[in-house]
């Protein structure tokens, strides 16, 4: 066994750059796909991760017969006393936050300028709201007794050209099925880096909302975000009750999901097109080998050894070439995704509705997809050999030696 | 006792539609310890009938004998089994393996039989001993002299103890000096391992030192002679 690799290695030896080239093959293919891997994992983590944080939470609690697409204001669709059962949520064990939203459709105005806009009424001393509070380019955060703030995202305030401190009037749903207008002055303005998300959502205090809606103490959600995701199904349990329904974060992003799928069946059909062209490579220096070493083969045929014995060479061939690849892989890719993981790819606006993504990427690269591709590109490199090892196996003695004679 | 025996042996080629009949009925029989010249003009079959006797080929009629084994009909693996540790090959070319040492090469056939590393590090050293070639031990065939790798096969093939060594136009490559000392080698082993050899040849200073000449004509033996007396000394 030891003999077969010394034998394989100096093999390999024999033509230094050839081997080399096809490691190198074999290396960047691997390289190539722990990025695509990383990158995508980076992109779904992200893109749930920002999502949940943004916009779902990982459970809301609503009414009932509230309608999320109507942004429905009337009392029956919205949760009464809502700060009281968020207290309630708040002290279970699992959850990290449990806050009350208020969410209302309304069009903000500037001069001759306007935006269609979700406001969302938001309790500022809530956990909940971190993602806004750390994005925070400008100004300050609501403030819970605050009448007249609004905090608008950097898009809007690019594109009404405003800054903290100035007025903007915004134009809203109320509960009777009417319209209000009413002027705000900026306090804070706010980025999450998701364009088209920052470019359309404003915050006012919840009291301020339910002031401004005629919606008085009332909510259209509980927005609870997780200690841990895995807990989902135990508080889901825990908060059944009578006319209110429970929507996990699953149910709410179901785009997201069914996006991540979609891109895992994709990817395994780039993995295929990224190791078919490697695994050409290696039979390809591997036929060489084999149609050099004809001569070989048939002194080392003719003093005994066996097909399988002249196959097992070419394997340990392939298995070396392997390695040398996956180690020049490993390298390549890990420092490819290091630079992806920390400076990020910039994608700009591709935020997909019902999926919210930074303008950023990062990748993320999980062990076990490391070892499958890792173990993947050995099996390829095998899998490659398997050709040429038989070419080899099958050459009858006498036909060898003659055949490198000449 | 014979080492390897043909009956009504033919061997024909095919090329396409060309068949070419390098071998017809040859029965011949080699008993151990045997040193025989196989000669003949080019094209008459000495080649064909030493892959034959060395289990390298299959006849397409007639039967082989080796160790009292019919080989006549094996598959590939089986008629390597045969070879392996029975039969040493030596060829015109000086068939080593170019990636490996002399010591290496030497050791190759040891290895395949699965001999203990202890076992064939004595063997290696005492075959090249016996072929004069100790301080070449560690260098590669590229860094051998013609005369030097043809020594080197002959300790490989002599390595596992064989029953028969087969040498296809051993000193055919080899100047006069290199070739005499080729066969004084062969011949000296024949005589204190007891070995048995068969070369191929037409080189007449090369015949001189075979005790039995078997002559092939067009695929048939012309003339099968014993000479009575040892290699003369030149
Ligand atoms: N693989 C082959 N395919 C077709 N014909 C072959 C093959 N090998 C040998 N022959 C033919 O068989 C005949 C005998 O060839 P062989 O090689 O045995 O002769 P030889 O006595 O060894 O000749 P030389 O002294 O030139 O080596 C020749 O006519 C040759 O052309
Ligand atoms: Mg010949």
């Amino acid at each position: 066994m030891l003999q077969l690799f010394k034998l394989a290695f100096r093999n390999l030896g024999r033509n230094r750059r050839r081997s080399f080239f096809s490691a190198l093959a074999l290396g960047m293919g691997l390289a190539i796909l722990l990025l695509m891997a990383s990158v995508l994992d980076g992109e779904m983590r992200q893109a749930m991760e920002g999502t949940i944080r943004l916009q779902s939470g990982h459970l809301q609690v609503r009414a009932s017969t509230y309608n999320e697409d109507r942004t429905s204001l009337a009392w029956e669709d919205l949760i009464e006393k809502p700060d009281e059962m968020a207290r309630k949520i708040a002290s279970l064990e699992p959850v990290a936050a449990a806050t009350p939203r208020l969410f209302a459709s309304g069009i903000a105005m500037s001069g001759d300028k306007s935006q269609g806009v979700r406001v969302i009424g938001i309790d500022p001393a809530s956990a909940a709201n971190e993602p806004y509070i750390k994005g925070l380019v400008n100004g300050e955060f609501l403030k819970s007794d605050d009448r007249d703030g609004i905090l608008i995202g950097l898009p809007l305030a690019e594109k009404f050209d405003l800054n903290v401190g100035d007025r903007l009037s915004l134009l809203i749903n109320t509960s009777d099925g009417s319209v209000d207008t009413q002027n705000f002055v900026i306090r804070g303005i706010y980025s999450t880096r998701t364009t088209p998300y920052d470019k359309s959502t404003v915050f006012l205090t919840l009291a301020k909302a339910q002031a401004i809606t005629r919606t008085e103490n009332h909510a259209s959600i509980i927005f609870i975000l997780l200690k841990d995701r895995a807990q989902t199904e135990a508080v889901v349990n825990a908060l059944q009750a009578g006319s209110l329904q429970v929507k996990t974060w699953m149910q709410m992003n179901e785009l997201v999901l069914q996006t991540e799928q979609f891109a895992d069946a994709y990817m395994i059909v780039l993995f295929l097109i990224v190791l078919a062209i490697t695994a050409t490579v290696i039979v390809n220096t591997l036929v060489m080998a084999v149609f050099e070493r004809t001569r070989e083969i048939g002194i080392l045929s003719a003093i005994g050894m066996r097909s399988s014995r002249i196959m097992a060479m070419f394997f340990a061939e392939s298995v070396l070439l392997g390695i040398g690849g996956i180690v020049i892989g490993l390298i390549l890719g890990g420092l490819m995704v290091v630079y992806a993981a920390n400076i990020g790819f910039y994608i700009g606006n591709m935020g997909v509705s019902g999926m919210l993504l930074g303008d950023r990427i990062y990748a993320h690269l999980t062990l076990g997809d490391t070892i499958t591709l890792t173990i993947t590109a050995l099996v390829v490199a095998l899998l490659a050999a398997l050709y040429p090892a038989l070419l080899a196996a099958r050459m009858e003695p006498v036909q060898a030696l003659h055949g490198g004679k000449k | 006792m014979e080492v390897v025996k043909t009956e009504n042996v033919s061997r024909i080629y095919k090329v396409g539609e060309v068949e070419t009949i390098a071998l017809r009925d040859v029965s011949l029989s080699i008993e151990n310890g045997e040193f025989t010249a196989l000669i003949g003009p080019s094209g008459s079959g000495k080649t064909t009938l030493l892959q034959l006797l060395g289990c390298l080929d299959q006849p397409t009629s007639g039967r082989v004998w080796i160790n009292g084994q019919d080989v006549s009909r094996l598959n590939r693996n089986q008629r390597a089994d045969v070879r392996r540790g029975t039969i040493g090959f030596i060829f015109q070319f000086f068939a080593l393996i170019p990636t490996l040492t002399a010591y290496e090469n030497v050791e190759m056939p040891l290895l395949l039989n699965g001999h203990a590393p202890s076992q064939r590090r004595e063997r290696v050293m005492q075959l090249l001993e016996a072929v004069g070639l100790t301080d070449r031990a560690n260098n590669r065939p590229d860094q051998l002299s013609g005369g030097q790798q043809q020594r080197v096969a002959i300790a490989r093939a002599l390595a596992p103890n064989p029953s028969l060594i087969l040498a296809d136009e051993p000193t055919a490559n080899l100047d006069t000096p290199n070739g005499k000392q080729i066969m004084e080698i062969m011949e000296r082993l024949n005589r204190e391992t007891g070995v048995t050899f068969v070369f191929a040849t037409h080189d007449p200073r090369v015949i001189q030192f075979a005790r039995r000449v078997v002559a092939l004509s067009d695929g048939l033996i012309s003339s099968d002679t014993v000479i009575e007396q040892a290699a003369p000394v030149v």
